[in-house]
C-alpha cells in the first residue's frame, strides 16, 4: 500500500489526473511536432536551403544549430519511416481482415449465426406489434425508436456545430466589413437570374418536394422514411434556393421556422418516445390503435415520427446548404 | 446477376484508387459521387431498397454538394487574398 | 489449403470487397496531406463498414422485408436488422462530413493551406510566438 503511495507521483494516473485538470498538455513533446517540417524533405538540393531549414527549426524549438542538424535529419528518417511504416500497417490490416473474411460463414446462406432469434422475432410479430408493413422502419421506429431518437438529436448536433464554426458574428467591430466580404463570397455561387435554371426548377422543386413528402408519409408502408424522404425535401429547398435566391426563400423558410420546426420536431419526438422511461423499458403500446395494416393511417406512432425525423433532416441538410455558402440563414 | 454485382464490385475497388490517384479535387469528388451512385445499384442488390434510397439522396447528393461547396469557398478565400496582395 | 481459401474470399466477395475499400480509404486516410483527400478516405471507410453489414444480412433468394400478402414466414425475408444499422450509419455519417468540412474551411482561413503537415507547422509557429 505504502509502495503504491511513493509511486504516484510518477504513476499514470497522476498523469491522467493533471490531464483532466488542465495542468499538462498531452500534445507537448508529443509527435506532432516532429510531423511539423516533413514537406522540406527532398526539398534540400541547395546547401542554402538546408541551412535555412536548420536555422527555422532552431528558431521554432529553441536549441543550437547542432541539435537543429540532428532534428532536421531526424525528420527526413521519420518522413521516410512514416510513410513505410503506414503502408506496411494498412496491408497488415487488410490481410488479417482478409484472412478473417475467409474464414466467415459464406454469404447469403440463411443457417449464418447472424441470422438469430432476434431478426425472426421481428419479421414474425413485427406486423401484429407495430402495424408496419415495412419491417425495417417498424424496427428503427418502434422496437428502437429511442436510437433514433439519439440519432436525429446527433444531426441537430451536427447543424449546430457547423453554426458555431461558420456562422459569421453579427456583433463583431468591423461588422459591415465582414458583411461585405460575405456578400462578395456568396456571389460567386449566385447564378444571377438564370432563365434556364428558373425554369427547370419551376417544374422540378413542386416534384421533389412531392416526392420527398411521399416517401416520408408512406416510410411505414414503403422503402423510405424520415431520414431518405427528409434528405429529398432538403434537396429540394437547396435546388429552389439556387434558382431564386436568398430573397424569395426567406419569404417561405427563415431561420426562426428553421429554428421552431426543429424544436417542435424533437421535442415531440422526445415526449412521444421517452414516457417509456416511466412505464418500463419494454412498453411497446402508444394508445392510438394499430389500425389496418397497409393504410395510410395506421401503425400507431410511426406515422408522426416519421414526419418528426423528416422535418428534422430536412431542416439540417438545408442548414448545412447555407451555413456552407453564407454564414447565416 | 451474380456476374452484374461482381463488375460492380470490382468498379467500387476502381473508383476507391482513382480517388486516391487523383491530383484534381474537383475530379475525384466527381469520383466519389459515382462511388456513391455504384454503391446505391449494389444495395438494390441485396436487398435493401431503404439504403438505396438514403444513400442516393444523402450520399450521392447532399455530400457532394457540401464537398463543391466546400471548394468553392476555399477558392474564394484564395481570391480575396489574391486582391488583397495586389491591394497592398 | 491455399484453393479454399481464395475459393472463400470469392464466394463472401462482398466482404472481401468491402475489406480491399476500408483498406483503401485508410490508406488515404493516413497518407494523403490533403484534408478534403482525408476526408474522402473517411466516407470511404465508413461506406465499406456500411456493405459489410448490409451483405452479412443478405440471404440469397429471399425478398426484400415488407411484408406482402400477409406472408410473415421467416423463410421469406431477408434480415432486418442490418438494414436498420446502416441506415442510422448513412445520415450519421452525413453529419460528421459536414462537421470535418467546416472545420476544414475555418483552418483554411486561419492558416491559408489545406495541407495538414503545412498547418500543423504554422500552429507551431503561432505557439512559439
Amino acid at each position: 500500500m505504502s509502495r503504491k503511495r511513493d509511486n504516484y507521483e510518477t504513476s499514470r494516473w497522476k498523469k491522467f489526473r493533471s490531464w483532466v485538470d488542465g495542468e499538462t498538455d498531452p500534445l507537448e513533446h508529443g509527435m506532432e511536432a516532429h510531423v511539423a517540417v516533413p514537406r522540406k524533405e527532398g526539398m534540400f538540393d541547395s546547401p542554402d536551403h538546408e541551412k535555412a531549414v536548420r536555422e527555422e527549426l532552431a528558431r521554432l524549438y529553441g536549441d543550437s544549430d547542432k541539435t537543429a542538424i540532428l532534428r532536421a535529419r531526424g525528420i527526413r528518417y521519420f518522413q521516410r519511416f512514416y510513410k513505410i511504416m503506414s503502408v506496411v500497417l494498412c496491408l497488415g490490416i487488410i490481410l488479417v481482415l482478409l484472412w478473417t473474411v475467409a474464414s466467415l460463414p459464406v454469404t447469403g446462406v440463411a443457417s449464418n449465426p447472424d441470422n438469430n432469434e432476434v431478426a425472426a422475432r421481428y419479421i414474425e410479430r413485427g406486423l401484429q406489434e407495430t402495424g408496419a408493413v415495412n419491417i425495417v422502419t417498424g424496427m428503427i421506429l418502434d422496437y428502437r425508436a429511442f436510437d433514433t431518437f439519439g440519432e436525429s438529436c446527433v444531426l441537430f448536433i451536427g447543424s449546430c456545430c457547423v453554426l458555431v464554426l461558420l456562422r459569421l458574428d453579427g456583433n463583431s467591430k468591423n461588422e459591415n466589413i465582414r458583411k461585405m466580404i460575405a456578400e462578395s463570397n456568396d456571389r460567386h455561387f449566385e447564378p444571377k437570374n438564370d432563365i434556364i435554371l428558373q425554369k427547370c426548377a419551376c417544374v422540378l422543386v413542386p416534384i421533389i418536394m412531392i416526392f420527398g413528402i411521399y416517401i416520408v408519409l408512406n416510410g411505414h408502408l414503403s422503402p423510405g422514411g424520415g431520414f431518405s424522404g427528409g434528405a429529398v425535401l432538403g434537396s429540394g429547398l437547396i435546388l429552389y434556393l439556387n434558382a431564386f435566391g436568398y430573397e424569395k426563400m426567406g419569404k417561405m423558410f427563415t431561420e426562426k421556422l428553421y429554428r421552431r420546426t426543429t424544436l417542435c420536431a424533437l421535442t415531440f419526438y422526445c415526449l412521444a418516445k421517452s414516457y417509456s422511461f416511466f412505464t418500463g423499458a419494454n412498453h411497446l403500446e402508444s394508445g392510438i390503435p394499430l389500425g389496418t395494416p397497409g393504410a395510410i393511417l395506421s401503425s400507431g406512432l410511426i406515422l408522426p415520427l416519421n414526419i418528426c425525423v423528416g422535418l428534422v433532416v430536412a431542416c439540417t441538410m438545408y442548414a448545412f446548404y447555407t451555413l456552407f455558402r453564407k454564414g447565416g440563414m | 446477376m451474380k456476374l452484374f454485382e461482381s463488375v460492380l464490385l470490382l468498379s467500387l475497388i476502381v473508383c476507391a484508387m482513382s480517388v486516391a490517384f487523383t491530383k484534381d479535387l474537383l475530379t475525384s469528388i466527381i469520383i466519389f459521387m459515382s462511388y456513391s451512385l455504384i454503391m446505391c445499384i449494389i444495395w438494390m442488390i441485396l436487398q435493401s431498397p431503404d439504403l438505396a434510397i438514403t444513400e442516393a439522396a444523402v450520399g450521392a447528393g447532399v455530400t457532394s454538394i457540401l464537398f463543391f461547396l466546400t471548394l468553392k469557398k476555399i477558392r474564394a478565400i484564395r481570391k480575396e487574398d489574391g486582391s488583397e496582395q495586389e491591394e497592398g | 489449403m491455399d484453393m479454399s481459401l481464395i475459393q472463400h474470399l470469392v464466394l463472401n466477395i462482398e466482404e472481401t470487397v468491402s475489406i480491399i475499400l476500408f483498406g483503401v480509404g485508410f490508406t488515404i486516410l493516413l497518407l494523403h496531406r490533403n484534408l478534403i483527400k482525408k476526408i474522402m478516405g473517411m466516407n470511404i471507410m465508413d461506406t465499406a463498414t456500411y456493405l459489410f453489414l448490409a451483405s452479412k444480412g443478405y440471404i440469397t433468394g429471399r425478398a426484400v422485408p415488407i411484408v406482402v400478402d400477409g406472408i410473415q414466414d421467416v423463410e421469406a425475408y431477408i434480415n432486418p436488422v442490418p438494414s436498420g444499422l446502416v441506415l442510422t450509419g448513412i445520415v450519421v455519417s452525413v453529419s460528421t462530413t459536414a462537421l470535418m468540412l467546416a472545420l476544414t474551411i475555418r483552418l483554411y482561413e486561419r492558416y491559408h493551406s489545406l495541407d495538414l503537415d503545412e498547418i500543423l507547422i504554422l500552429a507551431k509557429e503561432e505557439e512559439q510566438t
